[in-house]
């Protein structure tokens, strides 16, 4: 599978998902350069963290501007998939392929630590292999990771099953005290309706190796990797 | 003007002694111009020149086999073998951070990282060594430095890994912000700030110059005072996104051809990076100011040429490859001008529409200054120690776990990205922090330590124990110790029990490092750290250390692994109170001589502990510092999660129940092992000439020495993860 990295100024997981994508699961990787239109023909664009164009004005904000974003809007649009993770998943709500925003979190600091996440829908491409319900140990690393959307924007949301991720304990159950951030119903992730575009604040290419603490992370590289497979052979 | 005629007014506006200003005027031959004065003002300071600490840096060993680049440079380089090396390097930050703490803490983290990126490494770590006052009274400034570490570290991409803080009295209004950069670089990429080639040219890149932080390095050298919230305009601003565009552009620039020299942009601005980089080829330069991108119109060349605006970065180019430098930092949108070129005259001219404004010996500006020899005077040595008193070990524990200096850190690290960069197999919050180097079977060890109530107490030893503490650290992850970096922080030497204080740390340090063979291969010194109210602070030489392990896989954390495992004390204990946190925690008092360094022994258990590690014979090992043994073990217990049950510990009915548990005996690690591997262990130790004392067994729920000491685990981490979390959250951003 061809996997796209974004790389605006100020973004910094760009080499750490490049490393996963390339050296670990040994899967074809391109860097697309926020100036440039072309997407290279990948299968898959990856936002990955940062603070893109060092997230002046909102986080996001000027990165949806970007000759990059028009690309990965219209391959989007088309069902392209679109991977966003923490500064990525900021930029797609403020792109508006996703609803919502990311506000500064609730305790007013930066937060960096492992997280447990509980996936609650596993017939998306992103999430394959996951099992609902079963939670998730990856880290997190953000100072404005707070979800917030309006109730009717909410609602529609969970009606919608839209909510892939929620921030739970470690034996899955979702509480005030296992979200770290106040995101409004412990959102963590969000897939847009198509299916094809994902937002998480998590790092998935944070645990992809056993050696860096835990390996939840490639269930999503995976899943990606093997519904990519099944389209290619079907 | 005659030099008799300058007023005392002017030269105290440029930081310059009579004397020194007598010997520029005899030395030129003429009478400087402003723009000379102000110029060599700020190279002449204290901050730059190191004149009052020079003669006794040179004591410090800085050869060794690995050393690539010792002192003298923006950074230090050890060789690490497959064609990697790594550079580091402190520095303090103290004085801006006093006055505004989190662009103080920002900016000199932006700064230690330029320092990395000049020599054409990539930072990989961060870490931060902290002094406040004591809480809640310093609540302010503690929370601001972190927010401002954490503003700067993050948005740059770059994991803050480590570090340490204490509070104590003397920093109140003096808080002490040391940084540390950690760099990776291919050994044949190494980078140098030398201005070689008359003709080439100089190319300023990066932000904009403004008329911020004029006289940051004259300042630097002064007390601090009342008049010093008045110089808050001379701390500069930190812009940590720009800075990671430049950090991308040069590390791009390892793809071009023409780049002879890299020199950051620091204190004392163009003037100081110009002058070291032509002082290292014996070189001159020509600086044209109104080339220079300027942030504001009508700046004067003192303006231009003494600004200390952050996020610039000087090269050295050769001309007919300009055109593709200029690129690399176009395609990052950032600003880049030819501002002038190397000469061979060996001076540094400065131009201003075609007309020479300042016309120096670069010599003279870089090392010109004459030394200041000042006066020592010895303290006494405190009298020594002996504190008999029947102790409740349970609630000493407890008090000591909850207190500032011991209490855990995890409220301060997850509020910096310690992950970033997908390589720290070790988090901070046990001894060192451990990171892979990628595509390698290595990984490298960094810790940053010191101990300023032993240095109050004794600085030579207290200076001894930074660097055999740290070696400690990094020896604990199973990582062998590679160099130093220090940071020397100090009050002002014009006194002669502080100048003895720093010639007896710099001693201390050197002793150690011979004894342990580590080169210190770059540092700094900030003196005059004094206020008002405290006068000098208390000696407080910080120790950056950084090791390797070769084998990434044979990593050791502090915490225990599994129940059954046996729990071990590698060293012995001596009746060494003094200085103890324990006596000022429960008692109230710093008192005594800190414990004795005995360099045989110490490195007798740092080859014991390695060989141990290598040999896959330990499942944890933890250092024993402040607190004592006791504390250890519960650190070890917290951290893993698991209790430990204990008989009556033997060691304690000679030696007595408070030492054994709470004296702060160097030379000491708590380990645990397997019992399959006793029968090894014990060989090695008996190989190593190591003590090796059996305190129990890991399981349960307690701390439990039979008769003596029982603290139920839930409890202990209440009181120890809670103690820093209590504070509410800093007002400023991050």
């Amino acid at each position: 599978m061809k996997f796209g990295v974004v790389v605006f100024p100020g973004t910094w997981s760009d080499r750490d998902f490049g490393w996963v994508i390339d050296r670990v699961l040994g899967q074809e990787l391109r860097y697309l350069w926020h100036k440039d239109r072309d997407l290279h023909g990948v299968d898959c664009v990856v936002l990955p963290g940062g603070f893109a164009y060092g997230d002046y004005l909102r986080c996001g904000a000027i990165a949806r501007f970007s000759p990059v974003m028009e690309s990965v809007r219209d391959f989007a649009d088309h069902g392209g998939l679109v991977l966003g993770s923490c500064n990525g998943f900021q930029v797609l709500c403020e792109s508006g392929l996703l609803p919502g925003a990311l506000l500064r979190n609730r305790e007013g600091r930066f937060v960096c630590q492992w997280s447990h996440l509980v996936c609650e829908r596993n017939d998306l491409v992103f999430t394959g292999l996951m099992t609902v319900g079963k939670p998730l140990r990856i880290p997190i690393s953000h100072g404005q990771g707070n979800y917030f959307a309006d109730p009717a924007t909410l609602s529609r949301l969970e009606q919608g099953g839209q909510v892939v991720f929620r921030y739970s304990d470690a034996e899955g159950r979702v509480s005030r005290g296992a979200n770290p951030n106040g995101s409004v119903h412990g959102i963590a992730g969000l897939v847009n309706a198509g299916g094809n575009v994902l937002g998480l604040m998590p790092h998935p290419e944070r645990c992809a190796e056993a050696g860096l603490g835990g390996t939840d992370g490639l269930l999503l590289f995976r899943s990606l990797i093997e519904a990519g497979l099944g389209v290619l052979t079907a | 003007m005659s030099a008799l005629q300058i007023d005392d007014q002017t030269l105290r506006e440029v930081a310059l002694s009579r004397e020194e200003y007598e010997l520029i005027v005899a030395g030129l031959g003429r009478v400087p111009n402003a723009l000379e004065l102000g110029m060599l003002g700020v190279l002449w300071s204290e901050h730059c020149s190191y004149k009052s600490s020079k003669p006794l840096l040179g004591r410090l060993p800085s050869d060794g086999a690995r050393v690539l680049q010792g002192p003298g440079e923006n950074a230090g380089a050890l060789e690490l073998g497959e064609g990697w090396a790594v550079v580091f390097k402190a520095e303090s930050h103290n004085h801006p951070s006093a006055i505004e703490p989190y662009q103080g803490a920002a900016t000199g983290v932006g700064g230690i990282v330029r320092d990395v990126i000049a020599m054409g490494a990539r930072p990989v770590a961060l870490l931060d060594s902290l002094r406040f006052g004591p809480l809640p009274a310093s609540r302010h400034h503690f929370e601001a430095v972190v927010a401002g570490i954490g503003g700067y570290g993050n948005c740059m991409g770059i994991p803050t890994v480590g570090g340490e803080v204490y509070f104590d009295d003397c920093y109140a209004q003096n808080p002490l912000v040391n940084a540390m950069c950690v760099g990776l670089v291919r050994s044949d990429r190494l980078m140098r700030a030398r201005a070689d080639g008359a003709g080439n040219l100089l190319v300023l890149a990066g932000s904009a110059t403004g008329s911020d932080g004029i006289h940051g390095a004259s300042f630097a050298s002064l007390g601090l005072d009342q008049s010093s919230a008045e110089r808050r305009p001379a701390v500069q601003v930190g812009n940590p996104f720009m800075e990671k565009c430049l950090l991308e552009a040069c590390m791009d620039l390892g793809q071009v051809e023409g780049v002879v020299g890299v020199q950051d942009l620091g204190a004392a601005g163009l003037t100081s990076s110009v002058a070291e980089a032509a002082a290292r080829s014996g070189a001159g330069a020509r600086v044209e100011v109104d080339k220079v991108p300027r942030r504001e119109a009508d700046m004067t060349p003192y303006q231009v040429m003494l600004s200390e605006s952050q996020e610039r970065m000087l090269l050295i180019v050769e001309g007919r490859h300009l055109d593709g430098i200029l690129a690399v930092f176009r395609a990052w949108d950032l600003e880049a001008a030819v501002i002038g070129e190397v000469t061979d005259d060996g001076c540094l001219s400065v131009v201003e529409g075609g007309r020479e404004v300042a016309s120096l010996p670069v010599q003279m500006l870089t090392a010109g200054v004459p030394p200041r020899h000042l006066m020592s005077q010895p303290q006494p040595s405190p009298p020594p120690l002996r504190l008999v008193e029947t102790v409740d070990a349970g609630a000493a524990l407890k008090q000591l776990l909850a207190s500032p200096n011991l209490c855990s850190r995890r409220s301060i690290f997850r509020q910096f990205d310690h992950m970033v960069g997908a390589s720290t197999l070790v988090a901070p919050g046990g001894d060192a922090c451990v990171l892979r180097i990628k595509g390698t079977a290595m990984a490298l060890a960094m810790t940053m330590d010191g101990n300023a109530r032993y240095c109050h107490l004794d600085p030579f030893v207290g200076s001894q124990i930074a660097v055999v503490e740290a070696a400690r650290n990094l020896v604990a992850t199973g990582a062998k110790p590679l160099g130093v970096t220090d940071c020397l922080n100090f009050g002002n030497p014009d006194r002669p029990e502080v100048y003895w204080q720093l010639e007896q740390a710099v001693a201390g340090i050197a002793a150690a490092c011979r004894s342990l063979e580590l080169p210190v291969v770059s540092g700094n010194v900030s003196l005059f750290n004094e206020s008002e109210s405290f006068g000098s602070i208390r000696p407080t030489p910080v120790v950056g250390m950084v090791g390797l392990l070769e084998d990434a896989d044979k990593r050791l954390q502090a915490g225990l692994r599994a129940a059954g495992d046996f729990v071990l004390q590698v060293g012995i204990t001596h009746d060494e109170m003094g200085g103890s946190e324990y006596l000022s925690v429960i008692k109230g008092e710093v008192a005594g001589r800190p414990p004795g360094v005995d360099l045989t022994a110490e490195r007798a258990a740092h080859e014991f502990v390695l060989a141990a590690a290598a040999e896959g014979l330990l499942r944890s090992a933890h250092d024993v510092a402040e607190g004592g043994m006791l504390v250890a073990l519960a650190e070890t217990a917290l951290l893993g999660g698991l209790g430990v049950r204990c008989a009556a510990l033997r060691s304690s009915a000679e030696l007595g129940l408070l030492p054994a548990f709470f004296a702060e005996t160097q030379g000491r690690f708590v380990v645990s092992a397997a019992p399959g591997s006793m029968p090894g262990l014990q060989t090695l130790a008996r190989r190593h000439h190591v003590e090796l004392e059996l305190l129990g067994l890991a399981g349960g729920d307690q701390i439990e020495f039979e008769g003596q000491c029982r603290v139920g685990l839930e409890e202990l981490d209440r009181l120890w993860s809670g103690a820093l979390d209590a504070l509410p959250p800093a007002a400023e951003g991050g």
